[in-house]
C-alpha cells in the first residue's frame, strides 16, 4: 500500500530548504509534494520512492512527520475523468480528506493520490479497479 | 491628608513597642488556632514563649507560596471558616490557586490600610473614584472600594475593560482619582485618541497604578499623557491584597504599612537580611490578621527599604518599586501566571510533557500578550491540518479558562525552543516596561 510523507513545517524562510537537504542527503527521489499552507505554520506532502527511508531521517533531524497510507490512481489524461473518479467516490459514499494530482504524460496519463475517509483503502481499491481505474502500488510508484 | 497620622508618623521607638506586642500576640494566635503553623513552630523548636520583641523575628521559620499550596484551600487559616467574612482567589504555581480568607476584623483592617492609601495619592474625602480594576476574586477591585467607602469618596465601581465606556464616564461623572493598572492607562489613551478627546482636559488628576510592573519612564508617559500624577501601589492577596504599600506624592519609594505588615529584606539565597537599601527579596509578617495571619511570607518580589522620615511626614519605612521576581512568575494584565500553570494545561490536554514557551510582549500603547509556543512532536502531531488548528484551538480555551487571561497559541516545530544545559527557557519577557 503506498505511503504518503506528511511533515509538520513553520512557515518561516529556510524551513522547506531544511526539509530538502535531508532528503538530498539521503538520495531520495521526491515523485510529487504539496503543502497547505496555514499562516504561521503548513503541512508538506510528499510522494517519494523510499517513504521509510525519508521518515526516519526526517524524524533523526527532529521533524515531526508522519506516514499515512493513501490511494494512487492512475488516470487518463482526458477530460471529465477526474469527474467520472469523483462521481465513484461519490456513489459509495466516500469521502475525501486531503487530494492532489499531476500529469506525468500529457495528453495520456495523470496520477491522482487520495486520503480517504471512513472506508479501508483496500475495499476502495476494488471499487475503482471494478470501474477499470488503474490503483498503483509500492513498486509502480518508484518506477514513476 | 494623611489618614492615620496617629500610627503613620509614629517615633521609632513606640512602633517597636506596638510591633512587638503584636507579634507577641500574633504568634500565640497561630500558634493556637491553626494546626499547620503549630506543627511548624513545633518542628523548628519554637515555642511562641520565645518571642518577646520585634528583634525575635528572625527565629521564626519562613512560610511559603508552597506551604499555602499545601494546605489548599483553609488549611492556614487562623480561624474556622465558618467566621470568614470574604474569600479571594489570586493563581498558585499548580492546579489549585491560592486562597485567601478574610474575617470582618480584616475587612475593616483593609480598609483602613486602603484609606491611607488613597491619602497618600492624595485623594481627599469627597472626591470620585473610577475603580478601573476587575470586581471579583481578584483583589483589585474591591480592595479599593472599601478603601474609598471607609474615606468617604464617591465610587465609580467601572471594573476592567469595556474601554469606550470607561472614557465616558469619565468625561461625563468627572472623577478626580483613578484607579487601575498601569498598562490599562497607557491604552485607554491610545482609545480616547482615536475618540477625539482631549487627554489633557481629562478629569483624572490622580493615578493609583498597580498590580503589575512598571518604570519610571511609563510614570513619565502616563504623567505627560494625560497630564495627571502617577502613583504607585504595592500588594499581594496572601497579605491583603492592594494595601500593603503606597507612595506618597513626593514618589520617593512606597510606604509600606509596617505597624500592621512587617516587613524585612533578605537575601533570597542564604535567607540573611540585607543591608539597608540593598536589594533582596521581601518578606512580610501580618502582625494583626485574623482570617489567613502569615509569619515571615516570602513574597518573592525584590526590592530595597529605607528607614528615613520622608518629606510628608511619615514615618513609615518605604520600599523601592518591585525591581523583579525571585520565581518565574509573569504578570499579565494584572494577573499572576506561572509557566507550571501553562505546562499543567498542556499535560492535561496531550498527556505527555509537551515543550513550549511563553512569550510576552507589550507593544506602545497596547495591553499585554501571551504567545504561548508548543513544539509539534510526532506524538501529537497529526497531519491533518484541521486536527492541528483544533489543537491550536483546544490549547487556546483551556488556557484561558484556567488562567482567565486571553492568549494567543503558535505550534512550532521540534527543537524550536532553545535549550540551555537540557534546561528550555520558559518565559521571553520582551516588554520594555
Amino acid at each position: 500500500m503506498p505511503r504518503q510523507l506528511n511533515i509538520f513545517i513553520e512557515n518561516r524562510p529556510g524551513r522547506l530548504k531544511s526539509v530538502t537537504e535531508i532528503l538530498s542527503q539521503g538520495n531520495i527521489n521526491i515523485i510529487a509534494f504539496t503543502i497547505q499552507d496555514r499562516g504561521d505554520f503548513g503541512v508538506m506532502k510528499l510522494l517519494v520512492d523510499k517513504p521509510d527511508v525519508a521518515h526516519l531521517a526526517l524524524a533523526d533531524k527532529g521533524f515531526a512527520c508522519v506516514l499515512k497510507d493513501i490511494l494512487v490512481v492512475s488516470i487518463q489524461d482526458k477530460p471529465g475523468n477526474l469527474n467520472k473518479l469523483a462521481s465513484l467516490l461519490l456513489k459509495h459514499n466516500i469521502n475525501i480528506i486531503d487530494t492532489h494530482g499531476f500529469v506525468i504524460e500529457p495528453g495520456n496519463r495523470g496520477i491522482c493520490c487520495i486520503e480517504s475517509a471512513g472506508a479501508e483503502n483496500a475495499n476502495i481499491t476494488k471499487i475503482l479497479e471494478k470501474e477499470g481505474f488503474e490503483v498503483l502500488g509500492d513498486k509502480e510508484i518508484s518506477e514513476l | 491628608m494623611i489618614w492615620n497620622e496617629e500610627m503613620e508618623c509614629m517615633g521609632s521607638e513606640d512602633l517597636k513597642n506596638i510591633q512587638s506586642e503584636r507579634l507577641r500576640q500574633i504568634v500565640d494566635y497561630v500558634y493556637n488556632n491553626c494546626q499547620a503553623y503549630k506543627n511548624k513552630l513545633n518542628a523548628c523548636g519554637i515555642s511562641p514563649r520565645k518571642i518577646k520583641t520585634i528583634c525575635d523575628i528572625n527565629k521564626l521559620p519562613f512560610t511559603t507560596k508552597e506551604d499555602l499550596r499545601d494546605a489548599y484551600p483553609f488549611g492556614l487559616f487562623s480561624t474556622a471558616s465558618k467566621n470568614i467574612t470574604e474569600i479571594h482567589v489570586s493563581s498558585g504555581t499548580t492546579g489549585n490557586p491560592t486562597v485567601v480568607g478574610y474575617t470582618k476584623e480584616d475587612l475593616e483592617l483593609w480598609s483602613e490600610v486602603m484609606a491611607r492609601v488613597l491619602a497618600l495619592s492624595g485623594a481627599e474625602p469627597k472626591d470620585k473614584i473610577q475603580i478601573a480594576y476587575g470586581y471579583g476574586l481578584f483583589t483589585g477591585g474591591l480592595g479599593f472600594h472599601y478603601g474609598s467607602l471607609k474615606m468617604g469618596l464617591t465610587i465609580i465601581p467601572a471594573s476592567s475593560g469595556q474601554t469606550k465606556r470607561q472614557l465616558k464616564m469619565m468625561h461625563d461623572f468627572k472623577p478626580r482619582i483613578l484607579a487601575c493598572t498601569p498598562s490599562y492607562c497607557l491604552y485607554m489613551a491610545e482609545e480616547a485618541r482615536e475618540m477625539k478627546l482631549d487627554l489633557k482636559k481629562s478629569s483624572w488628576e490622580i493615578g493609583i497604578f498597580g498590580a503589575e510592573p512598571w518604570s519610571e519612564s511609563m510614570r513619565k508617559e502616563i504623567e505627560s499623557t494625560w497630564d495627571m500624577l502617577a502613583t504607585d501601589v504595592y500588594g499581594l492577596s496572601e497579605i491583603i491584597g492592594p494595601g500593603v504599600a503606597q507612595e506618597c506624592q513626593h514618589k520617593k519609594g512606597l510606604h509600606i504599612f509596617s505597624d500592621v505588615f512587617y516587613p524585612e529584606v533578605i537575601n533570597p539565597k542564604t535567607a540573611k537580611p540585607v543591608r539597608d537599601g540593598e536589594d533582596g527579596e521581601l518578606v512580610i509578617t501580618t502582625l494583626t490578621k485574623q482570617g489567613l495571619a502569615l509569619l515571615r511570607y516570602r513574597t518573592r518580589d525584590i526590592v530595597s527599604i529605607k528607614y528615613q522620615r520622608c518629606r510628608c511626614g511619615r514615618t513609615s519605612p518605604r520600599i523601592s518599586k518591585i525591581r523583579g521576581r525571585t520565581d518565574d512568575m509573569i504578570i499579565i494584565r494584572g494577573i499572576n501566571v506561572f509557566p507550571s500553570q501553562i505546562e499543567h494545561v498542556l499535560l492535561g490536554i496531550e498527556g505527555t510533557k509537551p515543550h513550549y514557551q511563553l512569550v510576552v510582549d507589550r507593544k506602545a500603547g497596547e495591553l499585554d500578550e501571551l504567545e504561548v509556543l508548543v513544539e509539534v512532536e510526532e506524538k501529537i502531531f497529526s497531519d491533518e491540518v484541521k486536527a492541528l488548528r483544533n489543537l491550536e484551538e483546544k490549547i487556546r480555551k483551556e488556557i484561558e479558562s484556567t488562567l482567565g487571561i486571553f492568549v494567543k497559541v503558535k505550534l512550532v516545530e521540534p527543537r524550536f525552543i532553545e535549550r540551555s544545559e537540557g534546561k528550555a527557557k520558559r518565559v521571553i519577557d520582551k516588554r520594555i516596561i
